[in-house]
């Protein structure tokens, strides 16, 4: 079933009705994303097989690209890394649970975020947002020099950073740690992708430094760094902002 | 297929060759050194021929060969499966080696095991007539054997062929009959079998000792007899010198290969010592050469035969006479001894020393006195050295005491008949005293080299049955043998690629050359010692020895001795090989122990699965069920429902769901927990980020409860896996949330305890029934609850998770009400200093 389900008279996609691309190989989960996807304004392209999906997102120019990792046949990875080729289309990646390794290989290899099996439809539409707002902007004006999420403010032009109206003092690498996750707001960063973007790609090994200066920026913006609000881990793999 | 064929030049040959494949042809009359070349077993055997011809079974193979003479190719090929046709002629027997030299004059050097042919098939026998078998020697047909032509000339007069002859028709014969036998006991036909005859042949040091050998093996093929052969080992053994003892190591392994027991004993007399031996192994017949002693020697102090006879009762004893074969020289083991100067002096020492006590205590005591002192130093003397310097000494002391002691004063002249008797008394006595103190010396010495040896059997058995790795029985076993045996030792087991690899055991220093490894491996196939003193390839500086158990070879040793002199003789390769075959029982129970303990673990694994798919069979029916009934009723009666129920039944499927996901993972969690396959990647985290993040994951399910978090902000960073421990946290959260009332407080703290950190979860519900803390955490238990659901799984996975990291969990209740769960970190070590890098 790789049919569209656009409307014929309309000539391409269209920003309101943003064209997704499903590669995934079990029919179960394609209809029911199906059905969420196209009453949440999303138009659907299928693709059951690696081959097809990688086909169909040269021809049919989506928006963004969901993606199984456990597809039959071909690895995951490699439809990530030849559709990263050519176009910096947002890619999701559906993955099951406690594969770490290979989330981390997916995102290190240009995926934008992920999904662990079983998951609900709400938490996928929620990282489509995140993801295709961030095509968006790269697509469009140099970037917001401003962001706020809850009682968080954060002015990149200005380097500076308020919670709840009070300044808060970072330390250097402190704020470029914390620049870094604004610009990716809502997405999910991997502990290789932010030490490559605060210390350099030398310092890509070291991940205990980087948990260590998210603990510290943790506790100056945190109310109980034990419940964060804004700065997300995800064990084993990264770290996200909270965009919302 | 041909193996090798020599011509001799013949042209007949030749055209009956046409045809068939041949491998190695000759055509010298007679080959200038004697050396012909070698079989290539391996090439034959991976041809595998119907049928290999090879001729002249008794020639020896050029000194880098495998094998120093052709029949052990020939019995290695037949032990490889191929099927040979030889050809021997009849005085290359090794039984028949003494009579061909008796016969002809000749000594034949390249000679073949009886065994070879009592082991073949098939004899077929080619019989000429001697004037026929002239005929063709003139002709120029036939070839010679040895190097002269002249001799071998001689070797064809017709007495010679005749007697050859009779040899021949009668082995045969032997042949004939053994194998009617043999049919006839297949076919269960009655026979009368002779009575068990078992024959003894003692041999000495001398040449002659061989053809005793031979002779006691005709004796026992003639009455079908198990024989053994026996040396006894005298005081005299050690003043043999090198020759002497080769010589002896030489009839004992050549009596070996021609299937007799071979035995040393020790003792001081050769007779008493072989009859004993013999009664105890019932010997029903005695073989000995016949005396080579001059005669006045013979009847002054008896010979070896002698005393037999004349002790043996029931036994039969058989004197064998042999001629010398003149180019041997025999030199007397006497003749051989050398002069050790240095133990001379001690007799003139020691009757100086009396003599001048005896000066001292003169004028007051008597002769008698004297004479006692004497003897004190007679034993003195007889205690440090040999029979030598010990008759000296009695000499002297009687002399000394002559001279000094009786009148006439400083003459040895005698004035008393009287004083004459006790000189000679004296010196009688002296000389038992000095001769029984040597031999208790020797008797002394030689037992406790025999305690010595099994000593050293026993110290590393000891040693062997305390190891359990494989790692630490090599070491034991290379550090025993070398201690005993004196050389240096590697040992190579076989790896999972099918070749033997030689095992780094700590301290040995022997590194298998090529030509050893080679060795090796034909030793693992064949199971039968090779190298330094063995029949193949015994040119090598080493030995390499199978370490054979019940279950088949599971190794070799090779040794490579200080002083390959030792090893020669076959009672030191004896012992090495029960050294090896105590290492191979230890290594096969090694790999018995080994294989227990997977059997043990496929067993415990069995049963947890069992009981596993008891309960989940259950625990999974449980949510499926409330699933398909709400989708179904949902699907029965769509239009009727009004949004709300239809909402309720919507959020049931999906809280149902919610919990069959939990219980697949956890059951997923607890099988790969059990299974061995969870690792455990430690990293250096801040435990705040932890706990935060499994705080987000149970978000929903915590709503609507207070959650109080109680972490220090200098907690230091803790190794821990994180995903792992974030899983043990949202169990005991699951947890609960499962056991206690909506609305109540879950508590969550850490904080430095004793080597690492302490981390609880506390809660305010009902608690834990008192006596079940410890049960909590096995598997499948459930505590009480109003809607317990879930296998029981979860508290059992924190427990593995938590010691895997090489903490400990536990359960409490508090006071106050609810339970408590607490487990620990240890912290080692520090996390890695950083850089300060930042303002």
């Amino acid at each position: 079933m790789g049919s569209s389900r656009s409307d014929p008279s309309v000539a391409g996609p269209t920003p309101a009705r943003p064209v997704v691309l499903l590669i995934e190989d079990e029919p179960q989960i394609r209809r029911f994303l199906c059905a969420a996807l196209d009453t949440q304004g999303f138009r659907l392209i299928e693709a059951a097989t690696g081959e097809e999906g990688v086909a169909a997102a040269a021809t049919r120019q989506p928006e963004i690209i969901i993606l199984d990792l456990g597809l039959p046949d071909m690895d995951g990875l490699d439809i990530i890394r030849r559709v990263r080729e050519w176009s910096t289309i947002p890619i999701i990646i559906l993955s099951a649970r406690g594969q770490e390794r290979d989330k981390i290989t997916a995102l290190d290899a240009g995926a934008d975020d992920y999904v662990a099996k079983p998951f609900g439809v709400g938490e996928l539409l929620a990282r489509m947002r995140v993801a295709l707002r961030h095509a968006a902007r790269g697509a469009g004006d140099p970037g917001e020099s401003k962001f706020s999420v809850g009682d968080l403010e954060v002015d990149l032009a200005q380097r500076q950073v308020t919670l709840a109206g009070q300044p808060i003092h970072l330390t250097p690498i402190e704020y470029r740690l914390l620049a870094t996750l604004v610009r990716h707001a809502g997405k999910l960063l991997t502990h290789h992708q932010l030490l490559n973007e605060v210390w350099g790609p030398n310092r890509t090994e070291q991940a205990h430094y980087l948990r260590v200066y998210t603990a510290q920026l943790r506790r100056k913006l945190e109310a109980d760094p034990a419940r964060p609000r804004y700065v997300l881990t995800e064990p084993g793999v990264g770290y996200r902002l909270a965009a919302e | 297929m041909v193996g090798a064929v020599n011509t001799h030049g013949r042209p007949e040959m030749d055209r009956l060759l046409d045809g068939l494949e041949c491998l190695s042809r000759r055509s010298t009359q007679h080959s200038v050194d004697g050396a012909s070349d070698p079989l290539d077993l391996d090439a034959i055997v991976a041809r595998r021929p119907f049928l290999l011809v090879v001729d002249e079974l008794a020639r020896a193979n050029p000194p880098a060969s495998r094998h120093p003479k052709r029949w052990q190719d020939v019995e290695e090929l037949l032990g490889a499966g191929v099927s040979v046709l030889a050809t021997l002629n009849i005085y290359e027997l090794e039984s028949l080696k003494d009579v061909a030299y008796r016969l002809t004059d000749v000594v034949v050097e390249e000679t073949v095991p009886d065994r070879m042919t009592e082991q073949a098939d098939e004899i077929a026998l080619v019989d000429l007539p001697p004037e026929e078998l002239l005929d063709r020697l003139a002709e120029g047909k036939v070839h010679l054997p040895g190097p002269d032509p002249e001799r071998g000339r001689r070797f064809f007069r017709p007495g010679n062929l005749m007697a050859l002859r009779e040899l021949a028709l009668r082995r045969t014969a032997d042949h004939v009959d053994a194998r009617m036998r043999r049919y006839m006991r297949d076919q269960a036909i009655q026979t009368t079998w002779p009575v068990t005859e078992r024959i003894l042949a003692c041999i000495s040091a001398s040449p002659h000792a061989t053809q005793v050998v031979r002779a006691a093996k005709r004796f026992a093929d003639a009455l079908r007899a198990e024989w053994l052969v026996v040396y006894v080992e005298t005081p005299s053994h050690a003043r043999l010198g090198e020759p002497g003892r080769a010589r002896v190591a030489d009839t004992l392994r050549l009596a070996e290969q021609l299937g007799a027991e071979a035995h040393v004993l020790s003792g001081e007399r050769v007779p008493e010592e072989v009859l004993s031996f013999a009664r105890t192994r019932n010997v029903s017949k005695i073989v000995v050469g016949k005396p080579v002693q001059p005669l006045w020697r013979r009847l002054l102090f008896g010979s070896i035969a002698d005393a037999l006879v004349r002790g043996s009762d029931e036994t039969d004893v058989y004197v064998i006479s042999g001629q010398e074969p003149s180019h041997v020289p025999y030199v007397s083991p006497a003749r051989m001894r050398g002069f050790p100067w240095t133990d001379y002096w001690r007799p003139l020492a020691m009757v100086g020393a009396c003599t001048a006590i005896g000066l001292l205590i003169f004028p007051y005591f008597a002769h008698s006195t004297l004479v006692l002192v004497y003897l004190l130093g007679v034993v003195a003397v007889a205690a440090r050295s040999g029979p030598g310097p010990s008759l000296l000494g009695c000499v002297l002391s009687v002399g000394a005491f002559d001279f000094f002691f009786v009148p006439p004063y400083f003459t040895f002249a005698v004035a008393e008949t009287q004083d004459l008797l006790m000189f000679g008394a004296m010196f009688i006595v002296a000389l038992v005293i000095s001769g029984l103190t040597v031999r208790i010396r020797w008797l002394a010495d030689s037992a406790r080299q025999r305690e010595r040896r099994t000593a050293a059997l026993y110290a590393m058995s000891r040693d062997l049955a305390s190891a359990r790795e494989v790692a630490t029985l090599l070491e034991v076993s290379v550090r025993h043998v070398r201690e005993v045996f004196r050389g240096h030792v590697a040992v190579l087991l076989p790896d999972p690629g099918g070749g033997l690899r030689p095992q780094a055991v700590g301290g040995s220093a022997l590194v298998p050359g090529p030509r050893e490894l080679d060795l090796s491996k034909w030793v693992y196939l064949h199971r039968q010692p090779a190298g330094l003193g063995t029949g193949t390839s015994p040119e090598l500086e080493a030995l390499c020895l199978p370490l054979t158990a019940s279950r088949g070879t599971l190794g070799v040793l090779i040794f490579r001795p200080e002083n390959p002199q030792v090893m020669q003789a076959p009672e030191q390769l004896h012992e090495l090989e029960t050294f090896c075959g105590q290492v191979a029982l230890a290594l096969e129970r090694a790999q018995l122990a080994a294989e227990a303990q997977q059997a043990q673990v496929r067993v415990e694994t069995e049963s947890m699965r069992s009981a596993l798919l008891s309960s989940v069979s259950h625990d999974l029916r449980t949510p499926l069920a409330s699933i398909t009934g709400t989708a179904s009723s949902l699907l029965e009666g769509d239009a009727t429902f009004d949004p709300a129920t239809r909402r309720m039944l919507l959020e049931t499927l999906s809280e149902e769901a919610e919990r069959l996901s939990r219980l697949v993972r956890n059951l997923l969690d607890m099988t790969r927990l059990q299974s061995g396959a969870l690792r455990v990647s430690k990293e250096w985290h801040p435990l705040e980020e932890v706990i935060g993040a499994a705080l987000g994951r149970m978000e929903r399910p915590l709503r609507g409860r207070p959650v109080v978090t109680r972490v220090p902000e200098d907690l230091p960073l803790v190794p821990i896996d994180d995903v792992l421990i974030e899983q043990v946290l949202i169990n005991l959260l699951e947890n609960a949330v499962k056991y206690t009332p909506c609305g109540s407080e879950i508590e969550l703290t850490a904080h430095v305890s004793e080597g690492g950190v302490m981390v609880g979860v506390a809660d305010r519900g009902a608690g834990i029934p008192p006596g079940d803390e410890t049960r909590l955490f096995e598997k499948f238990y459930r505590g009480r609850s109003t809607t317990s659901h879930g296998a029981g799984l979860g508290l059992a996975i924190c427990r593995g998770i938590v010691e895997a990291h090489g903490g400990r969990i536990w359960a409490e209740n508090r006071s106050g009400g609810g339970a408590s769960f607490q487990f620990t970190i240890p912290v080692t070590g520090r996390p890695p200093d950083m850089e300060h890098t930042d303002g």
